[in-house]
């Protein structure tokens, strides 16, 4: 029996020998044998490793179609001369890592990208720096995949003149994490990707948005922070997505939203803060979002709920210094609005439950003119509209009855 | 002149009624900002006060002094010193002693709890439309020379530019919703020193829904230098027009 161990060890071990030695690491660089990544990408055989050694390497398109490892000693630079398509993935299990990947070709049409991956699965992507390029990261059809701790800049003029960072079309289980994004048009686009996590990424910047998805089911979204993109987050006819922890700042315009929720159903969000964009949240024809725990604060309107969205639960929110609280464009409201903490209840708790006694209505009545009549902004805060508010807070009539807090917490609560 | 500056500011502190104003507003702006636990709130409960309150001593306040001491300054008149430079004194001195009372009683709880941009626009704003009033106020006096309808006339004035203005704009911002009048409602709110101080310090405190829609409008006005210098310049008009009409008045006047 022993002996039988033995033989069996005695393989295992040839065998795992054998396969090391076929796994091959290929050195290019100036100082080498080997000059280009082309010619080694030729060279190798599924699961070698390439090391590309620092230099600037102008070889037009590399296109990998064998399984293999690239990685980039040095922070060598890949020129794309604003012609090409420096990085085109087309075998599954490739890394590509430590490269400066720049100025890409540009072409609405093509679509091209730093890195773009073609149907193909278990790609990763990781520590490359991506500068001026048209589009950064693209993956089409690809499943698990990878993209992790990239730095992607650009610098567009307008919308048209520039790609996405991370652009993923019909893809699923990816996983995108630890990347900064600034300058692109749409920081993250994700469009019929499903089960996917992106963590603690960066979108500062952008033209347009900071995350933009749609069709794209049972996501999760975690810890990542959207600053002063042109038009906020925007996402779009999605079920079963889950955002916590993210940051919204600083999304400023008319059209700018924190996080723009149009036909998103069966979603949570949870424990985010928006702070000091326009509008914080624009929801338009939202089904049974569950909001709780987010932070809002020093935003101009914290909550557009349109009167098309239905079902949907805010509870335990922090609402703290936004020129309007809550906005809608209807009286009717079939959404529940419940324990939250609003810094304009000027309510009462006389049996110390830490709850007030009187509900609280956070929509004014000048917030409903606004809507209306934009220019009234004008007039906000003036004498006059103090006295229409508060007439209004006594006896609402324009104001929607239903939309009110019965339960409104004294105290801010941890978010 | 500065002798009778000097003594209108002794007279003013005699009456103590400037010393319980400058306490008042001390009291109330020490209040505000203990009770809200934020500096940016306590600037937006201030500016209700202080859109309210300042120009309503102010003009009052005013009106009463000057009639008050019609006497003194028929004196004057009869010394041999040029009406130009009394009228300008009593201005001073009124102007000057209510400004001060506003700085120290708003602008010592700013620096302490709110020394921020949108403190410092508030604390100008008070001071600029305290002097606005005051000067307001002369007008009101030196054209009506019977006291109660000049203190009715400068209550009324008052409430014109606190009220009634607004009520005016509100009207016209919905009877002409339809047509492109954002550029010549910014042109009429110039017509209100209030309104002008109140925009200012919206664009600060309010800086995020200003963003929106018509905060484009507002900041292709307000935001370049063009704009700000405009509202500069409309807000000293508004300190040096009325100013003038009653030291010109009062040139000529018999008394």
């Amino acid at each position: 029996m022993t002996r039988y161990f033995y033989v069996v060890f005695c393989v295992f071990v040839c065998l795992a020998v054998s396969g090391m030695s076929y796994a091959a690491t290929i050195q290019v660089g100036a100082s080498y044998h080997i000059k280009s990544i082309n010619h080694a990408l030729g060279l190798v055989a599924d699961g070698d490793t390439i090391r590309v050694h620092a230099g600037v390497y102008r070889e037009g398109n590399i296109a990998i179609r064998k399984r293999v490892v690239l990685i980039g000693v040095g922070n060598p630079v890949i020129d794309g001369e604003k012609q090409h398509e420096p990085f085109s993935v087309f075998a599954p299990n490739v890394t590509i890592r430590g490269f400066t990947i720049k100025a890409s070709g540009r072409s609405s049409i093509r679509d091209i990208a730093a890195i773009k991956i073609y149907d193909t699965r278990h790609a990763t992507i990781a520590d490359n720096i991506l500068d001026d390029n048209f589009f950064g990261i693209y993956m089409q059809n690809a499943k698990q995949c990878t993209v992790r701790n990239n730095q992607l800049t650009a610098y567009g003029e307008t919308e048209q003149l520039t790609g996405n960072g991370i652009h993923s079309w019909k893809s699923d289980s990816l996983y995108i994490a630890g990347n900064t994004i600034v300058g692109h048009r749409d920081g993250i686009y994700l469009e019929f990707v499903t089960r996917t996590e992106v963590r603690d990424n960066h979108a500062l910047h952008n033209r347009r948005y900071g995350l933009h998805f749609m069709f794209s089911h049972d996501n999760g979204y975690y810890a990542n922070t959207f600053t002063g993109n042109g038009a906020g987050v925007a996402v779009m006819y999605t079920k079963h997505v889950r955002m916590a922890h993210n940051t919204f700042n600083e999304n400023w315009g008319d059209a700018a939203y924190g996080l723009l929720l149009k036909d998103i159903t069966d979603s949570h969000i949870e424990h985010n803060v928006f702070s000091r964009n326009t509008t914080a949240i624009l929801m338009e024809g939202s089904n049974r979002v569950q909001m709780q725990r987010n932070q809002f604060e020093g935003n101009g309107w914290a909550l557009k709920m349109q009167a098309s969205c239905m079902d949907n639960v805010v509870t335990e929110n922090n609402f703290v210094q936004n020129t309007f609280d809550v906005a809608t464009n209807g009286s009717l409201v079939l959404n529940t609005f419940a324990r939250n903490y609003w810094d304009k209840y000027e309510g009462y708790d006389l049996d110390k439950d830490h709850e007030g006694d009187v509900p609280f209505r956070p929509v004014s009545l000048y917030s409903m003119v606004v809507e209306k009549f934009p220019m009234a902004m004008l007039l906000f805060r003036s004498f006059i509209v103090m006295l229409l508010d508060r007439t209004e807070r006594v006896i609402p009539s324009l104001t929607p009855e239903n939309l009110k807090d019965d339960f409104p917490l004294m105290k801010p609560i941890d978010v | 002149m500065n002798k009778i500056m000097k003594y209108v500011i002794a007279d003013l502190l005699r009456s103590r009624a400037v010393l319980v104003y400058a306490v008042v507003l001390l009291v109330l702006s020490f209040s505000v900002f203990n009770i809200e636990d934020n500096a940016d709130k306590g600037v937006i409960s201030l500016l209700n006060i202080m859109l309210f309150v300042v120009p309503l001593v102010s003009i009052v306040f005013s009106t009463v002094y000057l009639y008050n001491s019609a006497e003194f300054i028929e004196l004057l008149v009869s010394q041999p010193l040029k009406r130009g430079m009394i009228w300008m004194s009593v201005f001073a001195g009124l102007a000057g002693a209510l400004g001060l009372a506003f700085l120290i009683g708003v602008g010592i709880p700013i620096v302490l709890y709110a020394f921020t941009v949108s403190g410092m626009v508030l604390l100008a704003c008070g001071v600029l439309l305290s002097l606005v009033f005051v000067s307001i106020a002369m007008w009101a006096a030196v054209r009506i020379r019977d006291k109660a309808k000049g203190i009715g006339l400068s209550m009324l004035l008052w409430l014109y530019f606190a009220l009634l203005f607004d009520a005016l704009v509100l009207f016209i911002l919905f009877q002409f919703s339809d047509y492109p009048i954002e550029n010549g409602m910014i042109a009429v709110s110039m017509l209100n020193p209030i309104d002008i101080s109140r925009i200012l310090i919206l664009l600060q405190v309010d800086l995020s829904a200003m963003m929106g829609y018509t905060g484009a409008v507002f900041r292709n006005f307000f935001g370049t230098g063009w704009g700000m210098a405009i509202t500069g310049v409309v807000l000293l008009l508004w300190l040096v027009a009325p100013m003038w009409f009653s030291l010109r008045f009062f040139d000529r006047r018999d008394l």
